[in-house]
């Protein structure tokens, strides 16, 4: 079928077919809202639609490509996570406390991607506050895989995940605090990027932990990453955080040339805990890597080990902060009849946030509480160091990182969500990224048993067009990243 | 380390949570299973290492004291779940 051709043809490609006028932004558009109202009953990737601004966005894009006036997504649909605030459309970060809340404004990263043309097709479903590995702590219920629809789609930006793969969408944003872009990538056969800490703004992004969210674009490609990228980072007066750097020319200055570069190969991350399976698909990869010119050279990260408990003392702490904003006061949810102030306060708030969410706030409360500031949050920001460190130091012989994106592929539902710690381990390679601010990607590496597997690739920071050229070249050798799913109701 | 039932209490108490009596035991339980996973710092020397709270070590940016956003209070208001007349209402504070 013709459709199932254009719901997997890459950004790069519909840009080009965007220009040449052989389709119109507002049949684009259309092809992909039919294709999230076909399959959504049985994905819930998408929690809002939105079809008519889409439509109105589109019809304007198709204005200017008449006119010529291309600017680099113009006429382009994409989804986003539900955790960017987007004027006048419900924004509720999968969770019961939001709801119903509807910003008053755009998060610069919407703001950016409409001026560069993209035409918002939706929200995407994720885990409840962007805490979680595998979508189940949404409020609005699991995200399916599209490759085996009893299995997660990882987490937290699973909905942007599954719809890039089920052809909802050839673009989604999503965010990554541990591994949230990456982790879901791997999981359902996509690329993700998340980019250097302070890349791209965070302001009207709901906040988990300051100090390591950070935006980044997911799709079919890397040469699509890189196009996204572009338009969504810079310096934003809005975000304190945000890198005052000049944002190169990703999709200009991407190369297939990878001869002589370095990748270094954490013996941490190929001990005997690696699953077989998955470092046989890993291998395969980096093996083509290694024919296009790259050297792999092994590496020690001593102190890898300490990111989970690094990670999940200053993610909660800053969690518990950020997340004291919701009183039942000014917006969110608010409980029935509140017999106080007192009341109203616990009551809006436990009622509010679901399990995992309570439990992160807990854990934060009690790292920053008297008596055990130091003993916890001050000696994880310590151990932060010592982790960053170790990858400041291994750049010194190598220019790229590589391993795995996630332990193995995705899993089936309930499978981890009893043991807080079986579900932390998802993101045993990606945490000590976010500690260390670096950047990293996700590209499909294969398959095991026809579950998509991904390849970690992490740079230097603010060099993310090194990996971005890396997993390009990698894309141009091999095919995997064009696998799809099987596209369900594509009839009429 | 362990935390006890009274504990959870506590810092749910400090977190303004509310946490039923047929959940406190699981919810200890798990609450434990964290602090177990996050002890492991304890094993790694960190004498005379800065904590880190930006990876890139930045510094905060400041900006002129002058007004950029236009005023858009009305429409911030709608958001709240109650209120008159430009004020958020909350159950009687004072007697």
């Amino acid at each position: 079928m013709a459709d199932v051709q254009l719901l997997t043809t890459p950004v790069s490609e519909l840009r080009r077919l965007l220009s040449n006028r052989a389709i119109s932004s507002v049949e684009l558009t259309r092809a992909f809202l039919k294709q999230i109202e076909a399959s959504n009953s049985q994905l819930n990737a998408v929690v809002t639609i939105c079809a008519d601004h889409a439509l109105q966005q589109a019809a304007l894009a198709d204005e200017q490509l008449g006119r010529g006036e291309v600017a680099s997504l113009t006429g382009v649909p994409l989804l986003h996570k539900d955790i960017f605030c987007t004027e006048g459309i419900r924004t509720t970060c999968g969770s019961r406390m939001l709801a119903e809340f509807t910003p008053a404004y755009n998060a610069t990263v919407v703001n950016k991607l409409q001026s560069a043309g993209a035409v918002t097709l939706g929200k995407c479903n994720m885990d409840e506050f962007a805490m979680g590995s595998s979508n189940e702590t949404s409020f609005f219920g699991t995200v399916k895989n599209p490759w085996d629809l009893d299995c997660v789609p990882g987490g937290s930006s699973g909905g942007s995940a599954a719809a890039i793969a089920a052809g909802m969408a050839p673009l989604a944003t999503g965010t990554d605090t541990g591994g949230s872009i990456r982790q879901p990538a791997s999981l359902c056969g996509i690329t993700g990027l998340k980019p250097t800490y302070g890349r791209v703004s965070r302001l009207g992004i709901i906040a988990f932990a300051s100090s390591l969210d950070q935006a980044g674009p997911m799709a079919r490609t890397a040469e699509d990453c890189a196009l996204a990228l572009a338009a969504m980072a810079g310096v934003d007066g809005g975000d304190s955080t945000s890198a005052d750097r000049q944002v190169p020319d990703f999709h200009g200055a991407l190369s297939t040339d990878i001869q002589g570069l370095r990748i270094g190969l954490p013996k941490q991350f190929f001990n005997d805990d690696l699953d077989d399976q998955v470092r046989t698909r890993v291998s395969e990869a980096l093996a083509e890597l290694e024919k296009a010119g790259a050297t792999l050279v092994e590496i020690d990260l001593p102190h890898s080990h300490y990111a989970i408990a690094t990670y999940y003392v200053i993610a909660p702490a800053e969690a518990s902060a950020n997340l004291a904003r919701y009183d039942g006061v000014r917006f969110g949810h608010r409980c029935d009849d509140p017999q106080d102030l007192e009341d109203l306060y616990l009551r809006s708030r436990s009622e509010g946030f679901g399990e995992e969410v309570q439990r992160r706030i807990l854990v934060g409360t009690y790292a920053l509480s008297a008596g055990f500031y130091d003993a916890y949050f001050n000696k994880a920001q310590q151990v932060r160091r010592v982790i960053t460190e170790d990858f400041h130091r291994a750049f010194e012989q190598v220019d790229v990182i590589a391993g795995p994106s996630a332990p193995g592929v995705a899993f089936p539902f309930g499978a981890k969500q009893q043991d807080p710690i079986a579900m932390y381990m998802e993101d045993i390679y990606t945490l000590a990224v976010n500690l260390a601010g670096l950047p990293g990607l996700s590209t499909p590496a294969g398959f095991i048993n026809g579950m998509p597997v991904g390849l970690q690739l992490i740079g230097r920071p603010f060099d993310e067009q090194t990996i971005l050229n890396m997993a390009h070249r990698l894309q141009t050798d091999t095919d995997w990243h064009m696998s799809h799913p099987k596209l369900g109701d594509l009839a009429s | 380390m362990s935390v006890s039932p009274q504990d959870v209490e506590k810092v749910a108490l400090l977190a303004r949570l509310t946490i039923s009596e047929s959940e406190l035991q699981e919810v200890t339980e798990r609450f434990s299973r964290v602090l177990n996973l996050v002890d492991e710092l304890n094993t790694i020397d960190t004498t005379d290492v800065v904590p880190m709270s930006n990876p890139h070590d930045m510094e905060q940016r400041l900006r002129s004291d002058e007004v950029t956003r236009r005023n858009n209070r009305d429409a911030l208001m709608a958001s709240a779940p109650s209120q008159e007349q430009g004020y958020f209402l909350v159950p009687k504070v004072i007697d």
